[in-house]
C-alpha cells in the first residue's frame, strides 16, 4: 500500500520546476500513469511528480531537493525490472534516467566504456561488437533494460553461469548518494568495497550517474547446441553429467514441455516434437578448446533423442528464438501468469521440479519451467486464468510455495530479478532478524532518512541512528506502520 | 577484571607473547575460539569491557596496514578449521574462516576443484578475504570478492549475521561479504564463507618472455589473444633490469593455445612449470601496491625505476607490487609512493614499519566509509586504526 500524495510534493514540484528545464518534470496526471508500473505491472502507484534529468548534476539537485523537503524518491530506468523495484511512490519523486542516454567513452585497449545510467545494456555491446568486443551480461530485456537498472539489480542473464553478473563486470560507478551528494566510487580505491556494496542495492543506498564497465573479447569459436529429451529428469541427468564433467558452458538453459508449447505457439521455433524437455548448451572460447568439449558433450548429452547444433549467427538466433521468447510466450497459453526466479543447488534441482510437479496438480494450477540449469535458477511460469474467481489466490499460494521449497533446498528466494516490493515478505524466510538488521546498518550509513527507495527490500525498515529516550511520542513511520523500532 | 570477562565465555585463553604482535602493538590475551558462537562470546565480552580485538589468521598478512591504536585482544582463528561442506556437484563449499587455502586445496582437489584465488597455502580463507589479497589468476576469475557467494559473520556486539548463502546466482539483500572483503577486520570478524570453485584445469602451460619489449604492448597483446591466458604477470628484479613477462595457459588443449599464444606474440618459450617468481607470497616488509588501468604501466614502470623498486604482477589487471631493491627510509619510500600515485590510480602501502607514511592514499567516499565503520563498530573496538583514513 502506496501513502497518498503528500503535502510536501506541491512546494517540492514548484522547486523542481525553478531547477531543470521545463520539459524535464512532469505533473500531468495522464503522463504521470505511463510511469505507473515497472516490468512488475500487478503492483501499481501513480508517482507525486516525474522528473527526468539530463545530467549527474542535476540528478543530485533533484535529491538534494528531494531532502530539503522530506520527500522519498525511487530512481527508475527503462522499467523493464520484474520484482518492483521501481515501482514509484505516490507521495514521491519518480527519477527517470531515459534522458541520460550517452556513451561517454570507450577505451578498448583497456577494455572499458563509460556510459550514462540510462543507456541499455545491448548499446554497449553494439557500439564495440565490430571491433571483436562485448558487454557480457546479457539478462533477456537486454534490447531495453538500462545499465543504470541493471546496477540497481545486479542484473544476470543466460551467460553469467561461466561469466557473472553485473557486480564482475562493473568497475566503477559515479553515484548520488540518499543525501544528494556525487560521490565516485571504484573498485581500484583503497578503502571499504562500496562499489560492491552498492551494486544490487535494488536503488536504496542511491542513484548511479555514470558506470564504468568492463568490456570483454568476444570468444574465437562459439558453438550452440539444442539437445532434446523424452523427459525432464534425462535433461537434468545430462546437466550433471556436463558439470560433473570438469565443463563450464558458457550457457545451459532448459525447458519443459509446457514452456516448449508456448514457444512454438508463439513464435514457431520448431524445437523437436515430441520433447520433454530440451537444453541449450552454449560453449564458448578459445576454438581448440571448444571443439574438444563439444565432443565430450555430445558423449554427455547420449540420453538425448535429438541434438542440433547451430553451423553460423543466424542457426544459434533460432535455437534461442524458442528460449528467449519463453516470458513472453506463455500468454498464449495463459490468459495470466506470475514469474518466479527462485535458485536451488543445482544437484536439487530434480527434487525441487518433481515437488513443483505434485503442488501443481495438487493445487490445479499449471506450472511450465524455464530455467537457468547451469547455477540452478528456476523461472517457473505459474499460470491462471485470471477470470476464474479463486485462481489468482490458488496460483499465487503456488508460487510462494516454490519459494519456500529454494530456501528449504538451501537456495534464494531470487537468482536476478531482485526483491523490490515483490519478494520484500519472503525475506524472513531466508535471512534472521540480525541478518536483515545488519545489511540494514549500510542502508542505515547511506540512507539514514530513509528516502531512497523507501519499501524495498526489507520487510521492515529500519530507524537509523535514532537515540532511546531522546525523541518524544512515537515516530511517524512506526505509527503509521511502517516501521518498527529497534 | 577484563581477564575475568574474557574466562567467563570459557573460550581457550592466554597471555601474550612478543610474538603476537600485530604491527609492533602486543596484545594482552590470545583468545582461541573454536566455533561461531565462542567468536560471538568474545566479542560479547570485549563489547562489556570495552576491550579492542584485532582478528588474525595464519599471520602471512599481519604486518600489512597500520598498526592498531589499541589491541587488547588478538582472535586467532586458527581453531575455526572446518571444511562444513564441499557440494562438488554444485561447485560449491562452504568453511570456516580458519581453514587454511593449502587444506582447502586439499580437500577440493580430491574432487578434481578448486577455489581460483591464489594465496599461500599457509594464509587463511578469512584472511585472505579480510585483505582481499588477489593472485595472478585474478585476471580470468576476479578477485576474493567476485568468488565469495556467502559470508557470516560476527559484530562488535556479539551479533551472527549472514548474507548470500550457498547458491552462485542469488540477489537477495545486500552483500555483506562484498563489504567485508579487503575491510582489514575493521567491521567485524569474517566466521565463515561460501564460494564459487572451478573444475582444476586438465593443464596447464606458461609462455615466458625474457626482455619483453615494449611491456604495455605485449602485456595488450597477450591480454586480447584468442588463446584466453588465464593470468598475465610481469617481473622486474630490480631498476634497470629486463622485464620478463609470463602468460598462463591453463584448461583444455594448453600447449596448444600456449603455442599459439607463442605465435601471436613472436616471442618467448612455453613450459610446464612457472617461472620462479611466479606467485611469489607477499612477505616483504616493505611492500607497496600500484592499482591502475593497463594503459597506465609504462608510467608505473617510470617511477619504479626512478625510485629503485622492484615490481611484479598483472599489467593487465592494473596491480604490481613493488619492494625496495634494498632498505628504504620512511622519506624515500614516502617521496616513492608519491611518485607512483601520480601515475597510477592508487599506491597502497600494504606493509611498512613506518608510522608517518600515508598508506592509503586520496580515499574518495572516505565520508561514507566513516558512515559504514560508525554503524557496525560504534564503539571502535574492531580494528581500529588499521585502516583507510584512520578507520
Amino acid at each position: 500500500m502506496t501513502p497518498s500524495p503528500s503535502p510536501a510534493i506541491a512546494p517540492l514540484t514548484a522547486a523542481l520546476r525553478s531547477a531543470l528545464p521545463g520539459d524535464s518534470v512532469i505533473t500531468d496526471p495522464v503522463r504521470l500513469r505511463t510511469y505507473e508500473c515497472d516490468g512488475l505491472t500487478h503492483h501499481r502507484a501513480v508517482p507525486g511528480v516525474v522528473a527526468l534529468p539530463e545530467t549527474a548534476e542535476q540528478v543530485a539537485l533533484v535529491v538534494r531537493l528531494c531532502n530539503e523537503h522530506g520527500v522519498p524518491f525511487v530512481a527508475r530506468g527503462s522499467g523493464t525490472g520484474l520484482s518492483g523495484g521501481a515501482l514509484p511512490r505516490e507521495d514521491g519523486v519518480l527519477i527517470v534516467t531515459s534522458k541520460m542516454r550517452r556513451i561517454l567513452e570507450i577505451d578498448l585497449p583497456d577494455r572499458r566504456a563509460v556510459v550514462e545510467p540510462g543507456v541499455t545494456n545491448l548499446a554497449i555491446t553494439e557500439a564495440v561488437r565490430e571491433r571483436g568486443h562485448y558487454y557480457a551480461p546479457d539478462p533477456s530485456s537486454q534490447q531495453v533494460c538500462s545499465i543504470g537498472g541493471n546496477v540497481a539489480e545486479n542484473s544476470g542473464g543466460a551467460h553469467c553461469l561461466k561469466y557473472g553478473f553485473t557486480v564482475n563486470h562493473v568497475e566503477a560507478c559515479e553515484i548520488v548518494t540518499p543525501d544528494g551528494d556525487l560521490v565516485r566510487l571504484d573498485r581500484m580505491d583503497p578503502g571499504y568495497d562500496l562499489l560492491g556494496a552498492f551494486v544490487g542495492s535494488e536503488g536504496t543506498l542511491g542513484i548511479a550517474t555514470k558506470v564504468t564497465v568492463r568490456l570483454s573479447r568476444a570468444p574465437e569459436a562459439v558453438m550452440t547446441v539444442l539437445a532434446a529429451f523424452r523427459s525432464i529428469e534425462e535433461g537434468g541427468r545430462a546437466v550433471s553429467a556436463i558439470i560433473g564433467a570438469g565443463i563450464v558452458p558458457a550457457a545451459i538453459e532448459m525447458m519443459d514441455a509446457l514452456a516448449i508449447e508456448a514457444a512454438e505457439a508463439a513464435v514457431a521455433c520448431s524445437y523437436p516434437a515430441g520433447a520433454g524437455a530440451v537444453l541449450i548448451v552454449e560453449l564458448d572460447g578459445p576454438a581448440a578448446e571448444v571443439e574438444a568439449q563439444f565432443a565430450r558433450l555430445r558423449e554427455l548429452c547420449s540420453g538425448a533423442f535429438e541434438m542440433r547444433v547451430a553451423a553460423d549467427a543466424a542457426e544459434r538466433a533460432a535455437v534461442w528464438k524458442g528460449r528467449r521468447s519463453a516470458f513472453a510466450a506463455v500468454g498464449r497459453i495463459s490468459p495470466a501468469y506470475i514469474v518466479q526466479d527462485g535458485v536451488v543447488p543445482r544437484t536439487s534441482l530434480p527434487r525441487v521440479l518433481a515437488a513443483i510437479d505434485r503442488l501443481s496438480a495438487e493445487h490445479g494450477i499449471r506450472v511450465a519451467n524455464v530455467f537457468h540449469a547451469g547455477d540452478g535458477n528456476l523461472h517457473p511460469l505459474v499460470l491462471f486464468d485470471d477470470a476464474e474467481p479463486g485462481a489468482g489466490e490458488r496460483a499465487e499460494v503456488v508460487s510462494g510455495a516454490i519459494l519456500d521449497l529454494c530456501v528449504e533446498h538451501g537456495g534464494s528466494i531470487t537468482g536476478e530479478h531482485g526483491v523490490g516490493v515483490d519478494k520484500a515478505r519472503y525475506m524472513p524466510k531466508m535471512f534472521t532478524g540480525d541478518d536483515l538488521d545488519t545489511m540494514q546498518l549500510v542502508r542505515c550509513a547511506f540512507d539514514p532518512r530513509g528516502l531512497s527507495n523507501p519499501g524495498k527490500v526489507f520487510p521492515t525498515p529500519r530507524l537509523c541512528g535514532e537515540v532511546p529516550g531522546v525523541r518524544k511520542g512515537v515516530h511517524p513511520l512506526v505509527e503509521s506502520g511502517e516501521a518498527e523500532q529497534f | 577484571m577484563a581477564r575475568e570477562l574474557l574466562e567467563k565465555t570459557g573460550v581457550t585463553l592466554r597471555d601474550a607473547a612478543a610474538g603476537d604482535a600485530v604491527g609492533g602493538v602486543t596484545p594482552r590475551w590470545v583468545a582461541l575460539p573454536e566455533t561461531v558462537e565462542e567468536v560471538s562470546a568474545v566479542l560479547r565480552a570485549c563489547a562489556e569491557g570495552d576491550l579492542a580485538l584485532t582478528p588474525a589468521g595464519g599471520g602471512t598478512k599481519l604486518h600489512w596496514g597500520a598498526p592498531p591504536e589499541r589491541c587488547d585482544v588478538l582472535l586467532d582463528l586458527c581453531c575455526l578449521n572446518e571444511v562444513l561442506e564441499h557440494a562438488a556437484g554444485d561447485l560449491v563449499v562452504r568453511v570456516q574462516a580458519g581453514v587454511t587455502m593449502g587444506a582447502l586445496a586439499g580437500v577440493l582437489a580430491a574432487e578434481e576443484q578448486e577455489l581460483a584465488l591464489d594465496a599461500p597455502p599457509e594464509a587463511t580463507v578469512g584472511g585472505t578475504l579480510a585483505t582481499a589479497a588477489c593472485g595472478p589468476r585474478a585476471f580470468r576469475y576476479g578477485a576474493p570478492r567476485d568468488l565469495l557467494i556467502g559470508v557470516t559473520v560476527v559484530l562488535a556486539d556479539g551479533t551472527v549475521a549472514r548474507s548470500g548463502g550457498k547458491v552462485v546466482k542469488n540477489v537477495a539483500g545486500y552483500d555483506l561479504g562484498k563489504l567485508f572483503t579487503g575491510s582489514y577486520g575493521t567491521l567485524g570478524v569474517i566466521a565463515e564463507a561460501a564460494f564459487r570453485l572451478h573444475p582444476l584445469p586438465p593443464d596447464r602451460r606458461w609462455l615466458v618472455v625474457h626482455d619483453a619489449a615494449p611491456p604495455r604492448e605485449l602485456a595488450a597483446l597477450l591480454a586480447a589473444s584468442q588463446a584466453e591466458p588465464g593470468a598475465v604477470e610481469l617481473e622486474r628484479p630490480g631498476p634497470g633490469a629486463p622485464v620478463t613477462m609470463a602468460a598462463l595457459v591453463e584448461g583444455t588443449a594448453a600447449e596448444e593455445r600456449a603455442r599459439a599464444l607463442r605465435d601471436a606474440v613472436g616471442a618467448g618459450e612455453v613450459s610446464p612449470e612457472p617461472p620462479a617468481w611466479w606467485d611469489a607470497p607477499p612477505y616483504e616488509e616493505v611492500l607497496v601496491e600500484a592499482r591502475f588501468v593497463p594503459g597506465a604501466l609504462d608510467g608505473v614502470l617510470e617511477a619504479a625505476d626512478a625510485h629503485a623498486l622492484r615490481l611484479r604482477g598483472s599489467p593487465v589487471s592494473g596491480r604490481l607490487r613493488l619492494s625496495p631493491a634494498g632498505q628504504i627510509t620512511e622519506e624515500r619510500l614516502a617521496a616513492a609512493v608519491a611518485a607512483l600515485r601520480e601515475r597510477a590510480h592508487a599506491a597502497v602501502v600494504l606493509a611498512a614499519p613506518y608510522e608517518g607514511v600515508d598508506r592509503w592514499g586520496p580515499v574518495g567516499a572516505l565520508p561514507l566509509m566513516r558512515r559504514v565503520k560508525q554503524q557496525f563498530d560504534p564503539g571502535r573496538r574492531m580494528s581500529p586504526g588499521r585502516f583507510a583514513g584512520g578507520i
